[in-house]
């Protein structure tokens, strides 16, 4: 073995105390503003509404395609009489009832699944069955069982969210790692403990996108079943508020309706479920 | 010295039956979708309270398998494993096993909920003792200024310390580590060695640790175990309790280690060194 010594000499350095170089500065107030999601996103939203007023007055036929102006204008008005609020009050309790039902159900489905085989059977035998079937294919046979009512739209709303949200919440169970799992038993956990407190937190980035999912889908449900139904005794909802504009060729109190629609959507994904990703999946580092 | 043993019979044929832990001619085997797999054949030792046991062998020996089996998570095909006369069939608050792998703790939990929720899901304390204990033992691997951190913000040295903390909160009645330390850098893996070593010696836990590290076998342990590859099987049992940190580069802990390396490469005798000892003798371990 030969030892060739380096040419360079050895030395070493007395680190003085840094002072004289900041060691964080703040970025501009340009990036700062634009790091902000309702920002961009307003600003999105803002271009879409010159996009459509645009087009409808170059269109220039209100039967058709009323504008932007012309839409606010209508909504102003419906809110303003109380009207659109009482169909949407409608719509939404009758919604958030078939939601929670179908949110308990697809948690005491999945929570069977992981806990036998067959369960899990079950609930791969009756998702595969029943999700691709469209809820409002389910509608006849509701009336029929359940009469002109509540309760039809529950059980088709029911069908839209527990099938999506089943198939979310056990992919995010069998995604659960095997450390976290044998943590959890070490501690003693079993059964229904384990799943309340190992399963479903760990499993919660998909149990959010499935109750994300679930939500659009009942949402759409429920607008289309009151499109086709109409009202239940004597009380319809947005859906109902959209058919009965659509016969009278209101077509700016149409665009009102599903303007309602869509805000109502995008309220709840950006307050609710943005701010329950934010104190939970995120704060927790399972998300970015 | 220990004299060589015959087989794979009881490691210690001095047991006086006060063995804290008792592994007693275990087999253990896992499913493939194909085939069953043999991963330990019949083994057996003891280990007493206050120990510092190691299980010692190359990648496939078994040895994280017969130290879940030990856990409970699995059960063996053959033989007993028994705590303090009773027979393991479970997972439990009693053995308490420290992983390799970062996720061991819950994400959604603090530092300080972590270490307490092992506490309260196993009900060994009430929530005001659970807080106290967490934070006496955080303080104890020196992590009490992360009480209210999240897991994802700590480094991996960190993380180990977090469960080492929950691990000793739970004062179980022998700690289970497997590889605890084998996903760290060199440095901390070493300071963690060192901490380890602190914590025993203030509170004389029992320790079984599972490694693949010769150097790290001598220094965190005071008696080591063998096990032989494919199945694993009892080779030898080597006290080490003579070594630790400082000992490192030392003749008589390289020595030591080129037998125990001698033991598990090469099936015959482990070489004796009457050679000079030379640049490549030299592994000042990492």
């Amino acid at each position: 073995m030969s030892h060739l010594s380096p040419v360079r000499e050895e030395y070493e350095v007395d680190l003085q105390p840094l002072t004289h170089v900041p060691l964080e500065r703040e970025l501009p107030l340009g990036q700062r503003l634009w790091q902000q999601g309702w920002l961009r996103k307003s600003l999105i939203l803002l271009l879409l509404a010159l996009l459509w007023e645009g087009v409808a007055r170059y269109q220039n036929n209100d039967l058709l395609l009323p504008g932007f102006l012309q839409t606010a204008s209508a909504l102003y008005d419906g809110l303003l009489s109380g009207e659109l609020l009482g169909k949407v009050w409608i719509s939404l309790v009758v919604l958030i009832k078939g939601y929670l039902l179908g949110i308990v159900l697809a948690f005491g489905l999945t929570t069977l699944a992981v806990s036998t085989q067959f369960g899990r059977d079950v609930l791969s035998t009756l998702t595969s069955m029943f999700n691709p079937l469209p809820a409002i294919a389910l509608l006849p046979l509701a009336l029929l069982w359940f009469g002109l009512g509540q309760n039809s739209l529950i059980f088709v709303l029911v069908h839209s969210v527990l099938w999506a949200l089943a198939l979310n919440m056990y992919a995010g169970f069998l995604g659960v790692s095997e450390t976290l799992r044998m943590a959890g038993r070490n501690y003693g956990l079993k059964g229904l403990r384990f799943v309340l407190f190992i399963l479903i937190p760990a499993a919660l980035p998909s149990i959010l996108a499935g109750l994300k999912i679930g939500w659009a889908f009942a949402w759409r449900t429920l607008i289309a079943a009151e499109l086709v139904f109409g009202a239940t005794s004597g009380k319809g909802g947005l859906g109902w508020y959209i058919f009965q504009n659509r016969n009278e060729l209101y077509t700016d109190k149409v665009f009102a309706g599903l303007a309602v629609v869509i805000l109502i959507g995008l309220l709840v994904e950006n307050l609710v479920f943005d701010s329950l990703e934010r104190v939970t999946v995120k704060r927790w580092g399972m998300q970015r | 010295m220990n004299a060589r043993l015959q087989g794979h019979a009881a490691s210690n044929p001095t047991s006086t039956g006060t063995a804290l832990l008792s592994v007693d001619n275990v087999s253990l085997e896992y499913r493939t979708p194909q085939r069953v797999v043999r991963a330990t054949h019949q083994v057996s030792f003891e280990v007493d309270p206050a120990d510092r046991f190691v299980l010692l062998g190359p990648s496939g020996c078994g040895k994280s398998t017969l130290l879940k089996a030990i856990g409970g998570f699995i059960a063996p095909c053959e033989g007993e494993i028994r705590l303090q006369g009773q027979t393991v069939s479970a997972p439990g608050p009693d053995r308490i096993v420290v992983f390799q792998e970062f996720d061991q703790l819950p994400p959604w939990k603090t530092v300080k909920q972590n270490v307490m929720f092992a506490l309260l899901a196993s009900g060994t304390l009430k929530r005001r003792e659970a807080e106290e204990r967490a934070l006496h033992y955080l303080d104890k691997v020196g992590l009490a200024a992360f009480a209210d951190a999240y897991p994802h913000t700590l480094s991996g040295g960190m993380k180990a310390r977090v469960a080492i903390a929950r691990a000793l909160a739970m004062q179980p009645k022998i700690l289970l580590m497997d590889e605890p330390f084998a996903a760290l850098d060199a440095l901390t893996r070493r300071k963690m060695q060192e901490e380890l070593l602190l914590l025993w010696e203030e509170v004389r836990f029992t320790l079984l640790f599972v490694t693949h590290s010769i150097e790290e076998a001598l220094v965190v342990g005071n008696r080591i175990l063998l096990l032989s590859p494919h199945p694993g099987r009892v080779r030898a049992e080597i006290h080490s309790h003579q070594y630790d940190l400082h000992s490192l580069g030392g003749v008589g802990f390289q020595h030591t280690a080129r037998r125990i390396h001698g033991l598990l490469f090469n099936e015959g005798q482990p070489p004796e060194t009457e050679r000079e000892l030379d640049f490549t003798d030299i592994r000042i371990a990492y």
